[in-house]
């Protein structure tokens, strides 16, 4: 029998919990079908994601493209389809990707070893100085430590999760949340090990009585703790939060059944998520607002 | 006196004329085991300048690797039979908050040249922070000298000096302590 998981028509890391919540009873070797036909919009992370869904099958799945030109069309410019077509058997009109899109400061990029890190890293410097300090007010300073951040999250993938994950960067407008102020997001998702398995292969670990996908994250990202002995390690979700929090920006990390969040002021997510679907991997969002007059330097 | 361009460091360990920015954990790892091949020939006493001119940034992963491991290993009397003792030259706000981070993170301390001379930054109390400024002005000195300037009983003075020596912060000479950084002898 073939399952059907239908996308939202909005999809940011809010709503892909929707997809993980139809996926969560579908055996991994199952057929299926990712149908976005009516899925009209898609944060970085909810494309991202839609990767990692695809990579955590056994059967190759099949994905209907959005049936919107617009929606397809973007898709197209993010580098979505080129990596889709890898893992799923596309079906509906799939755009050729023609230049690029000016609101994306990097197309979705895999992540498997040290050498793709330093090459997102130059790519962004090239394009987020101009576009940070234009859109988002940002200073020189906090250019330099968004490559920082966009580094330290993407090394997770490589450290930790045992195999490839994405990596996607993009601007745009927050009408809700945010009263029209530009954002600057950064995407990092995996279908690895996740935060809870790692932590479980450090020499001498031992389960606590409260040990579980929550616990992990709670450990690796407000304690910073991790699985190497070495005193250093752990420091780059540190200094990521450091960033973040010196910036007014968000940092999301969901991991098997538990998303955690550090939240500035402007938003009301939740804290801590537990008893979510589950989801191998991790999948980290980092979000920075435009700099108005009076909001952190 | 040996000159370490971290930027040349990096291109010849990564094989790749392409990247300035000091990313990820093997790259510091790499770096710094360069780093530690050139330190091996060198004297018993040694002062290396480690050059960020030409780094475009560096991560708190890369930082940790370079920075804090090479103070870790060399810069500690207790733990090195060598004296080896390092300035770092041309960091600027792009690299400083990776690096605060990490002598934050094991209590290090670095000296670091500025436009004006040198100063010493990182996990230091106010008394060493003094000492050492009083040391850097003095030119050289000793614990009597330094207690004089600075109203310290001789004792605390000579703790003092011994404890940034042992950091590798002070140089120890016959007649005294020389701030590292200080004499105008790192100024190329």
């Amino acid at each position: 029998m073939t399952s059907v998981i239908t996308v939202p028509p909005s999809l940011d890391d809010h709503s892909f919990e929707q997809v993980l919540e139809q996926l969560a009873s579908v055996p991994r070797d199952a057929k299926l079908v990712v149908d976005a036909r009516h899925t009209r919009w898609a944060s970085p992370y909810g494309l991202t994601a839609l990767l990692t869904l695809g990579q955590t099958r056994q059967e190759r799945p099949s994905f209907t493209v959005p049936d919107t030109e617009d929606t397809a069309s973007y898709w197209a410019r993010t580098g979505f389809f080129t990596h889709a077509d890898e893992l799923y058997d596309l079906h509906g009109s799939v755009p050729k990707a023609r230049g690029g899109e000016s609101s994306v400061l990097l197309e979705i990029t895999p992540i498997t070893r040290s050498d793709d890190v330093h090459n997102v890293v130059g790519r962004i410097q090239q394009k987020s100085q101009q576009i940070l300090s234009k859109e988002l007010n940002l200073e020189a300073k906090a250019t330099v430590g968004f490559a920082m951040t966009l580094s330290e999250i993407c090394q997770n993938i490589v450290e930790h999760a045992g195999c490839g994950g994405w990596v996607a960067v993009q601007t745009y407008t927050w009408r809700k949340r945010l009263a029209n102020r530009r954002v600057v997001v950064i995407a990092v998702c995996d279908a690895g090990s996740g935060f809870r398995q790692s932590l479980e292969s450090a020499p001498g670990f031992v389960r606590s009585d409260r040990w579980d996908d929550a616990a992990a994250l709670e450990a690796t990202v407000v304690r910073g703790v991790s699985r190497f002995r070495d005193p250093g390690r752990g420091q780059g979700i540190k200094g990521v939060r450091r960033y973040l929090s010196r910036w007014d920006g968000k940092l999301s990390v969901r991991s098997g059944t538990a998303k955690i969040a550090i939240l500035p002021g402007w938003d009301d997510d939740l804290p801590l998520a537990e008893k979510l679907a589950p989801f191998p991997g991790s999948q980290v969002q980092d979000t920075k607002p435009e700099r108005v007059s009076g909001s952190p330097r | 006196m040996m000159h370490i361009d971290l930027s040349s460091v990096l291109r010849q360990t990564l094989s790749c004329e392409l990247y300035s920015n000091l990313v990820t954990r093997p790259t510091g790892a790499a770096v710094r085991t360069q780093i530690e091949t050139l330190l091996a020939d060198s004297r018993e006493r040694s002062l290396t300048v480690i050059d960020f001119s030409h780094v475009g940034m560096i991560d708190f992963s890369c930082a940790d690797e370079i920075v804090a491991k090479l103070l870790l290993r060399y810069a500690q009397a207790d733990l090195s039979d060598r004296e080896a003792y390092f300035i770092f030259r041309g960091v600027t706000d792009d690299h400083w908050d990776a690096i605060e981070m990490v002598l934050e993170r094991h209590g290090l301390a670095l000296v670091l040249e500025t436009s004006d001379g040198a100063c010493v930054v990182g996990i230091v109390n106010d008394g060493e922070r003094v000492a050492w400024e009083m040391v850097y002005e003095l030119g050289r000195t000793g614990a009597e000298g330094l207690a004089s300037a600075l109203g310290f009983m001789p004792d605390d003075a000579a703790r003092v000096l011994d404890g940034l020596h042992r950091r590798r912060l002070l140089m120890r000479l016959d007649d005294g302590y020389v701030a590292v950084g200080g004499l105008g002898g790192v100024h190329a």
